[in-house]
């Protein structure tokens, strides 16, 4: 929860959250090394310097860190797990959805589980999607097209294979399709960030939401012109609003394009927690504000409502969160012990 | 200036004409070049690194390819060898380049299309920049679009420009020739005219192609600085050289530069 200046409390859900497990004992190889080493990276060069951690506790930071971080020094009232396989990598993976849902079973009002596919992965792929479906009841997955399997250098949403596993999402009531088209992991051709795939299955599922992490970057000219056009596409700020501390003049020329294309009910916040904490984020996206000469060119404020939408309405709707109850629910409840 | 002096400053011109395809900025401006070996027999090794273990091979390909051309088209070298260090994919990018392999023998596996495609591609975004730069100088500058929207290259050649419109002007016009079309200096990127009426309207759309390499410009310099910031044992072995890059880099910035 969030207390503006005139005591309104604004509900927070992060729409992207991760818990992984990058340390030294969990390390496959020189590829999971590079990696923590690359998010390492975003963190050190995208946050404030009083926000820095060590490598030592960015690769491993726990599960109890994290939820001091979300839900006891941050504002977050809800947060949504994105796993991230990466089993070539890390001997237990990443952060997959089993290690996340043990937090989900200890906060269930908290956590939000997403789980993720690969439509390359044929019939049994289909079967994994359903016993997720059933065990932890996901209402979304977790998408990386530029994501390398065998010979595969990466898929498109347009593909058939794809298509098989979005109809089956319909049937399981997975209504969440978040996709990563921004910074790839391995991105060889450029085709992995291109986000004319987005068009078609978007057009073609209109039933499901379609979110695009990182709003498409470094594509944005072309993911707003799809997002125009398909109502069912969002985009997620993960990494984009980090910009709003080393280049708040960058974060407001961007924040005005997807005001303008995609509208304020279309935008979803997220922390991308660990690379970096809720709480400055938001402090700094709530007193921010547009400047004049970008307003009058758009047209478009960044105002209070937008805001709201931003950081926790947009998600509800999609997520079927019905805030005002689940305020209370959590009010019932004592406060998360660390 | 001795010899090897003189020698170094030219291979360094040489890499700062070689840009980042996507941030459409010199490799040396970017702090990505991190030595230059020069023998006596007219053998040149440059070094050079990138943000992160992960960038893109087509572009890390393209990038060495495009510096080992501009060395080697120095009348006195005799040999050129680029090495690039710490990546995913460093023994096909420095072999593949060592043999003069086109991208697509180097990684006959995963490349989808060709790096003339890839250039083409990039250098268009890079026109569109450009343009935007330059058009939007003109509009400051008081010019009549429904004049110069009209001129021909030729045309734009002669008008007389202040301040920063010559440089902008030269840097849009050696991408000029990529869009094709019509012999107009304004074109779009499918090299269709440009019409005064919708000016603003294409201004904005081109903009955005501004945003996403200024996204990309801050995100690698980030990386590179967290990358290898603060480990002495990356610096490359002849500090005194990289020293003198940074700072011939440094006092070009400001001209270089829209």
């Amino acid at each position: 929860m969030y207390t503006t200046k005139d005591g309104e409390e604004i509900f927070i859900i992060d729409g992207h959250v991760h818990l992984w497990d990058a340390s030294p004992e969990n390390i496959k190889n020189i590829h999971g090394k590079q990696f923590i080493d690359c998010f390492y990276g975003y963190h050190a060069s995208l946050s404030p310097p009083e926000q820095l951690w060590t490598p030592e506790k960015f690769a491993k930071y726990g599960a109890e860190q994290m939820v001091q971080d979300l839900f006891i020094d941050g504002p977050d009232d809800m947060a949504i797990f994105q796993p991230t396989y990466l089993k070539d990598f890390y001997k237990t993976g990443f952060n997959t959805l089993e290690q996340n849902a043990v937090l989900k079973t200890r906060y269930p009002d908290r956590f939000i589980l997403n789980g993720a596919f690969d439509p390359r992965d044929g019939e049994g792929g289909l079967e994994a999607l359903e016993a997720m479906a059933e065990i932890h009841k996901i209402k979304g997955v977790k998408l990386y097209t530029a994501e390398w399997k065998g010979d595969s250098r990466g898929y498109k949403l347009s593909d058939p294979a794809a298509y098989k596993y979005f109809e089956r999402c319909e049937k399981l009531g997975i209504k969440n399709v978040h996709v990563h088209k921004g910074p790839t992991i391995i991105p060889l051709d450029r085709d992995a960030f291109d986000v004319a795939d987005i068009d078609h299955c978007a057009t073609d599922f209109p039933n499901l939401n379609f979110i695009v992490e990182h709003c498409g970057l470094p594509r944005l000219d072309d993911f707003c012109w799809i997002a125009v056009q398909e109502s069912n596409v969002y985009g997620g700020l993960a990494v984009v609003l980090p910009f709003i501390h080393s280049r708040p003049g960058y974060f407001a020329k961007v924040m005005s394009e997807l005001l303008f294309w995609l509208g304020e009910d279309r935008i979803l916040f997220g922390s991308d927690y660990g690379i970096w904490t809720p709480r400055w984020l938001v402090e700094r996206f709530m007193s921010f504000e547009l400047p004049d000469e970008l307003v009058k060119e758009t047209g478009k404020q960044l105002t209070l409502e937008a805001k709201k939408k931003i950081l926790g309405e947009n998600a509800a709707r999609i997520y079927g969160v019905d805030i005002a109850a689940q305020k209370a629910r959590l009010g019932r409840m004592a406060p998360v012990a660390a | 200036m001795s010899m090897l002096e003189a020698r170094t400053a030219e291979v360094r011109a040489a890499l700062d004409q070689v840009t980042d395809p996507e941030l459409d900025e010199s490799v040396v401006e970017l702090g990505f070049v991190t030595g230059i070996d020069i023998a006596e027999d007219g053998a040149v090794s440059v070094g050079f690194r990138l943000p992160t273990y992960w960038c893109a091979a087509n572009f890390s390909y393209l990038m060495a390819a495009d510096m080992r051309d501009a060395v080697a088209a120095l009348p006195w070298v005799k040999r050129a060898d680029v090495r690039l260090d710490e990546h995913m994919f460093i023994d096909e990018i420095n072999n593949g380049v060592a043999a003069g392999k086109d991208f697509a023998d180097a990684f006959p596996q995963e490349a989808g299309e060709n790096l003339a495609g890839i250039r083409l591609h990039f250098g268009l975004k890079s026109f569109e920049r450009r343009q935007e730069a330059l058009l939007r100088h003109l509009l400051a500058a008081g010019h009549d679009p429904q004049a110069f929207l009209d001129l021909t290259v030729e045309g734009l050649e002669r008008l007389a420009l202040d301040g920063e419109g010559p440089g902008l002007r030269a840097r849009y016009l050696a991408r000029r020739p990529l869009a094709g079309g019509e012999d107009l200096a304004f074109v779009t990127s499918a090299g269709e005219r440009i019409m005064h009426e919708t000016l603003s309207v294409y201004l904005r759309h081109i903009r955005r192609v501004g945003l996403n390499a200024e996204f990309n410009g801050a995100l690698c310099r980030g990386l590179l600085a967290a990358r290898y910031g603060d480990e002495p044992s990356t610096l490359p072995e002849d500090p005194g050289l990289a020293d003198f890059i940074r700072q011939g880099v440094a006092s070009s910035d400001q001209t270089a530069r829209p």
